[in-house]
């Protein structure tokens, strides 16, 4: 189906499928990686219906901790929702392995695909998840455009999300009969000049080909971790081996917001603030932080010019 | 970077490094606190009175240069000030971060008018003013920027 994007899509399965399904008890499990996108809607999910949020932990390099979650893994488990790259850190999780771990427990797992659709190969069925949300802007696409993967047979037992015009078969006034999916989740006009530009931008990428911008990303990353540990005074937050093309860091004495207005007058854009991941910044004691992000385009030259107007800043400000 | 150095003056940095307010009255007459949800800036503002005027002002907190030294900035200006005083410096600040023409009856205040070629900055700039209108009016509470 088509939504707004990997918000929309999580709050789509929230309300379609698992709010007529779960009772007061019922478990839903993420993981300590998440964007709030997929806090806030099982969050809201849970003061409607009585079920409960549990957390699954991480290690201090921002990885899974698997046995963790397993041990969270429960008869009430219901729901586990959780991203295949973390967005603030860059985390790579093992996406196939948890959705299996869901399904042996009896729960529906969602993948939150966001930050991964445009930077490795994805599909969905040798992931083995129920459901995979993504955003068109996140994948080189426009903004304002993503999509729901649901498996058929849940989708077909799911209420509509919305109503309206395009998801229904008749309409009299005592009695509607609904579409088939995924018409039944696309109330009303769709946003169809971003579907196309989706469309388009997928074929660039799989012109590209996934595999040469992993190669190229990961380049990326490993000189640009070198880098900023080499400089005195800066932080590396979230050190997973397995990770996206993110350079999350602080700078001793130096506000992340400072950084973000030195580096941008040096032709620098970088992310500060919590990457709506407020829960993630906590565990690692940060309330805000500093977030390089890379793509197959950028250039170790870029890199180099990054730790340079490091350097600049901590001069001026620290 | 003739903006940026504008923005960072001496005066910025040495009040964000050092800032001579920081800390929390007690007892106090009025409190608030200020949040920025955007950047996780967090301001608690405590104050004392003497009849209509402020004696002191003390913030503790996290926020970055801009924010810091505004703040610490502002606990200078607006001592011994009357409420009715305090409002009109407020406004004649909020112009100065936001519009061409710096009123220029803002003595050290005044260091922030480069904020104003920053627009994504300005908040960080009045956090704690309208953290201390809040003090002031109702007595507590939080105020957000947003």
């Amino acid at each position: 189906m088509f939504v707004r994007g990997a918000t929309e899509g999580i709050n789509l399965v929230a309300q379609s499928w698992a709010r007529p399904r779960l009772e007061a008890g019922d478990e839903i499990l993420i993981t300590h990686l998440e964007h709030h996108s997929n806090i806030v809607p099982w969050q809201m999910l849970c003061s409607q219906t009585g079920a409960v949020l549990r957390v699954a932990p991480i290690d201090d390099d921002g990885v899974l901790d698997l046995g963790g979650l397993r041990a969270l893994l429960g008869d009430r488990t219901k729901i586990v929702a959780f991203t295949s790259t973390s967005n603030a850190i860059g985390t790579i999780t093992p996406v196939a392995e948890i959705c299996a771990l869901a399904r042996d427990a009896g729960a529906i797992s969602i993948v939150d695909a966001a930050q991964s659709l445009g930077h490795t190969s994805t599909n969905v069925v040798d992931l083995g998840c129920d459901f995979l949300v993504a955003s068109g802007h996140k994948m080189y696409g426009p903004s304002g455009i993503g999509f729901v993967f649901g498996r058929e047979e849940l989708l077909e037992a799911m209420e509509p999300w919305q109503g309206g015009g395009e998801m229904i078969l008749s309409v009299t006034h005592e009695k509607t009969s609904y579409n088939r999916p995924p018409f039944r989740f696309e109330a009303g006009t769709p946003n169809i000049a971003g579907a196309i530009g989706l469309g388009a931008a997928v074929t660039v990428l799989e012109g590209i080909g996934m595999d040469a911008i992993e190669a190229a990303e990961s380049a990326l990353l490993s000189h640009g971790r070198t880098m900023l540990e080499a400089i005195d005074g800066i932080r590396l937050v979230g050190t997973a081996p397995r990770c996206a093309p993110i350079l999350c860091f602080s700078v001793e004495g130096v506000h992340p917001h400072d950084v973000g207005t030195v580096l941008d007058h040096l032709g620098i854009a970088i992310r500060t603030g919590h990457h709506c991941a407020e829960p993630l910044m906590q565990r690692f004691d940060a309330t805000a932080t500093c977030r390089a992000s890379m793509a197959f385009y950028n250039q170790v030259e870029e890199l180099d010019r990054l730790g340079d107007a490091l350097g600049d800043a901590v001069g001026m400000l620290a | 970077m003739s903006d940026l150095a504008d923005l960072y003056q001496e005066m910025v940095t040495d009040h964000a490094r050092n800032p001579r307010h920081r800390g929390t009255l007690d007892p106090y007459d009025h409190s608030a606190d200020g949040h920025n949800p955007l950047c996780g800036d967090r301001i608690h503002l405590t104050l004392t009175m003497d009849g209509d005027r402020i004696a002191d002002v003390a913030f503790d907190g996290e926020g970055c240069a801009i924010s810091t030294a505004s703040t610490d900035l502002m606990a200078d200006a607006v001592r011994g000030r009357s409420l009715e005083e305090v409002r009109a410096l407020f406004e004649s600040f909020q112009t100065m971060v936001t519009c061409e023409d710096a009123p220029d009856d803002l003595g050290k205040l005044a260091t922030f008018a480069g904020v104003r070629e920053f627009p994504m900055r300005v908040k960080c700039a009045t956090l704690a003013w309208h953290t201390l209108m809040a003090a002031l009016k109702a007595g507590g509470g939080t105020v957000t920027t947003e």
